[in-house]
């Protein structure tokens, strides 16, 4: 059996048509193009390099640039292929065939072509790309090799300017989410070697939009491309980035209408007056975000190598009040999957916060008065507020333990030693799914291969077992086993929480606030991999 | 002069180096490692070795240092490990925010501060003394982010009357240029009017005044510019300051200056970047200083330069 999609004309106006779900004009036809937005951000943006790049603020902005292989539909979490015109795979699930699309341009004006993909990946992987992306395409045939000496893939084979076979090393069911990832966008060679290490500064893709103007510091602004391969997008003509704003004060010119998207949010301080604000109304949209915020222990770390300390800790943290600190932009969570994730457990009930009982746990552990420990914690707001009230729960039960919030690569560098951190809070560097597939809270922060000297398994929780089950969850890639697969999933996370290495704490909600003059279904200003909105596909009602 | 000069530039370098120095073993000592930071999470060990190695983190301190300085004569701070850009073009694309907030609020300072200094000195004793201190000490102790917030509320949101925030027009420099000026205006004012104190009492006042001079003239002319002379110094330092960057007034108003880029290299351990600005701020510091010992003899004759 051969699995075949085919994209094209016909699904791509199907996508824009069923795929969302919202009164306003769903139908890109209806839609007028142009009109400007400007988007408020505080920090500069790192790089707009799609090996490179790897933060929340310039993941979107590398998707406006550039494209993937694969994609997904607006607003949703639905693979489709995007430079890919279609693909196959083979029965085994070793070899990807894909079909590329005719008649996509670099913004330089060059055809793209199969060689691009190789070139691209290649890239990726190469060491002196120091890409932290290299890592995602570790199935492909010839990894450990290519990523020891240049990058080569003895995987990736042009077949025609038109068709790239890409053979694996092991089945993947992951694979084409990798595809889509930012780290697998399409680059030119020519362009990338003119400029060198400043592409990231000088970014030339296929995406729909191209780099206008670059003033470090200030602002960066991209407009619309023109060329772009599928018709009627992007709907603006042109996207301001501002950067260097603070958010209170961007929110304060957004209710001016000067600025559009507040990139970083809404101000915590101002959140319950801004959300409560009639005038607001319809201006802020709520969605899922694929993050779990949680409490690590360390298993290899006294007494937390004790199942039921670690369940105690899990009882003793009132989830409830920690939403309420953040004005409850987030919802508390029982397993490390986030309720947007597949695989995540419905009916799953989790620790119950009780006292008495962690308090009853804790003796049984040989702890009735509880003990003295540390719980390191990112020093941004609103994390050292958050790790406080952890701190509080835990002395209700015994457990009295040091705050130490220290600079985010120093908390991740303390994780990353085997006797580093007891605790940690991962608010302000938690995990943010990088595709939307339940194998990826697993392996880095639950597998045994993140239990490594800067590894991101900060608990050092490692079971050989789950680890068998997990790689052979990733194997089944026949489509038609995707419930069975995601069913191994599930059962793999509630095996984890009956081991408790974490204790989950919330799923954060994403508010994104905008101006009137942005139109579009609220999808996609929550869309699950464009933070804060999916810049292709907002458009100004003021040219409606 | 010349000999002056040349010691003053001998001294100038070995305070950088000593900056330098201190700067890089104490990044050194971070718990955080660069080459991981590079590598992100999905990384394999061989992965953030070989950055370690390009990099050459995997040298001795010592090599490192100097490995440091070598580049530095040449001109290059290195590239940053977040934005993979050049650090001397990040501090290069700071410096005209920073220098134009820097002249904005000198000149604000000034302003309020030789103002309000010299009507209290010459009004000493009376109510508008009392209430320019009680203003001056005000202004010294108020933080600037209230002292921004308040203007940026009153004349940007409620009157309209400036930007909110941003760079680009005279009008955007206003704001931040009068937060920075109304807290040393305080410092400059409570200076200015001691200084003028004792200058009034001097004989040579009395003189001129003996001689009829204006009251006017008496004090801008003949007591001003020996009162003066302590403001020099500060504004030296004041260049200093402000050139490494005021991280709190540059937040508030979305100002594109070194404190922004300070701030934010020190949140994401950017350490290329912070040796960078730090390297900027001591040059700033040093200048500032050398340039109000330049200008002292040319206010004051008997001042000589050896």
């Amino acid at each position: 059996m051969r699995t075949l999609m085919i994209a094209g004309a016909l699904a791509s106006a199907l996508v824009c048509g069923t795929a969302l779900t919202s009164p306003a004009p769903a139908f890109a036809a209806e839609i007028k193009n142009g009109g400007a937005m400007t988007v408020t951000y505080k920090d500069d943006v790192a790089t707009l390099d799609p090996a490179i790049g790897y933060d929340w603020q310039n993941w979107s902005m590398i998707k406006a640039l550039f494209d993937g292989l694969m994609d997904y539909e607006p607003g949703t979490t639905n693979l489709r292929p995007n430079l890919a015109e279609s693909y196959e795979m083979s029965p085994d699930g070793m070899t990807y065939t894909f079909k590329l699309r005719p008649g996509v341009k670099f913004h330089n004006g060059r055809a793209l072509t199969a060689e691009d993909i190789k070139y691209s990946i290649e890239r990726a992987v190469n060491p002196a790309t120091q890409s932290p992306g290299a890592g995602f395409f570790g199935s492909i045939k010839g990894f450990e090799e290519a990523a020891a000496n240049n990058g080569a893939l003895s995987g990736i084979t042009v077949v025609d300017p038109a068709t790239v076979k890409i053979e694996l090393s092991r089945p993947d069911a992951t694979f084409l989410h990798v595809m889509a990832i930012n780290f697998s966008f399409a680059v030119p060679k020519e362009e990338v070697e003119k400029s060198g290490a400043d592409f990231g500064k000088k970014p030339v893709g296929t995406g729909a939009f191209k780099l206008r103007e670059w003033t470090l510091g200030q602002r960066v602004v991209f407009e619309r491309n023109s060329d772009y391969y599928e018709k009627g997008l992007p709907h603006l003509d042109e996207i301001t980035f501002e950067i260097g704003q603070e958010p209170t004060v961007a929110l304060l010119r957004l209710e001016r209408g000067e600025v559009d998207v507040l990139g970083d949010g809404i101000p915590p301080a101002r959140f319950l007056e801004v959300k409560g604000n009639p005038k607001n109304k319809g201006l802020i949209v709520e969605g899922g975000q694929l993050h779990t915020g949680y409490v690590s222990m360390n298993v290899t770390m006294k007494p937390f190598d004790d199942v039921r300390v670690r369940q105690a800790v899990n009882m003793a943290i009132n989830k409830d009040r920690v939403v309420r600190i953040i004005n409850g932009r987030a919802i508390p969570a029982n397993q490390p999957l986030p309720p947007t994730m597949p695989g995540y457990a419905k009916d799953h009930k989790g620790y119950a916060f009780d006292q008495t009982k962690a308090k009853a746990l804790l003796a049984e552990a040989g702890f009735p008065n509880g003990f003295e420990t540390e719980i390191l914690a990112n020093n941004t707001d609103p994390n050292p507020r958050i790790v406080q009230a952890i701190q509080q729960d835990l002395a209700a039960v015994g457990i009295r333990a040091a705050v130490k919030t220290l600079a985010q690569a120093n908390v991740i560098a303390a994780g990353g030693e085997q006797q580093g951190a007891p605790m940690i809070w991962s608010g302000g560097m938690a995990w943010i799914a990088d595709f939307p597939d339940p194998s990826n809270f697993y392996g880095p922060i639950l597998g045994c291969g993140g239990a490594v000297p800067g590894g991101w398994n900060w608990s050092w929780y490692c079971d050989k077992d789950l680890d068998a089950k997990a790689a052979a969850a990733d194997a089944m890639v026949d489509p038609a086993k995707k419930e069975e697969r995601t069913a191994a999933w599930r059962d793999i996370y509630l095996k984890i929480m009956e081991a408790a290495p974490w204790a989950p704490v919330f799923n954060e909600q994403r508010f994104t606030m905008h101006s009137a003059r942005l139109g579009g279904p609220d999808a996609i200003f929550v869309d699950p991999v464009h933070i804060p909105v999916n810049y292709e596909q907002v458009y100004a009602t003021d040219v409606q | 002069m010349a000999g002056y000069l040349l010691r003053r530039i001998i001294q100038a370098l070995l305070i950088l180096l000593g900056v330098t120095a201190i700067t890089f073993i104490l990044l050194y000592l971070l718990p955080a490692d660069p080459a991981r930071q590079i590598a992100g999470r999905s990384a394999t060990a061989a992965t953030v070795q070989s950055i370690r190695q390009q990099l050459g983190l995997d040298l001795p301190l010592w090599q490192q240092y100097l490995r440091y300085l070598g580049n530095l004569v040449q001109g290059d701070m290195g590239r940053s490990y977040i934005q993979r850009t050049e650090v001397a073009s990040l501090v290069w694309s700071r410096l005209p925010a920073t220098l134009l907030l820097m002249a904005g609020a000198i000149v604000c300072e000034l302003v309020i501060g030789l103002g309000a200094g010299i009507i209290a000195a010459v009004r000493r004793g009376r109510p508008t003394d009392t209430a320019i201190m009680v203003a001056s000490f005000l202004g010294v102790s108020a933080p600037q982010f209230v002292v921004g917030i308040l203007l940026l509320y009153v004349f940007a949101v409620q009157l309209g009357w400036f930007p909110i925030g941003g760079y680009g027009t005279f009008a955007h420099l206003v704001l931040p240029s009068l937060t920075l000026g109304i807290l040393g205006g305080g410092w400059y004012s409570r200076m200015t009017r001691s200084s003028m104190v004792d200058v009034l009492r001097q004989d040579y006042i009395r003189t001129a005044r003996a001689k009829g001079a204006t009251g006017g003239r008496i004090v801008l002319v003949h007591a001003l510019r020996n009162a003066v002379l302590p403001l020099i110094a500060m504004i030296g330092l004041d260049v200093g300051i402000f050139m490494s960057g005021a991280v709190v007034v540059e937040s508030v108003f979305g100002w594109p200056g070194i404190g922004q880029l300070t701030w934010q290299a020190i949140q994401q351990v950017d350490i290329p970047v912070i040796m960078g600005v730090t390297l900027t701020a001591a040059l700033f510091i040093v200048l500032g200083n050398l340039l109000a010992d330049l200008i002292a003899p040319l206010a004051d004759p008997r001042i000589k330069l050896r």
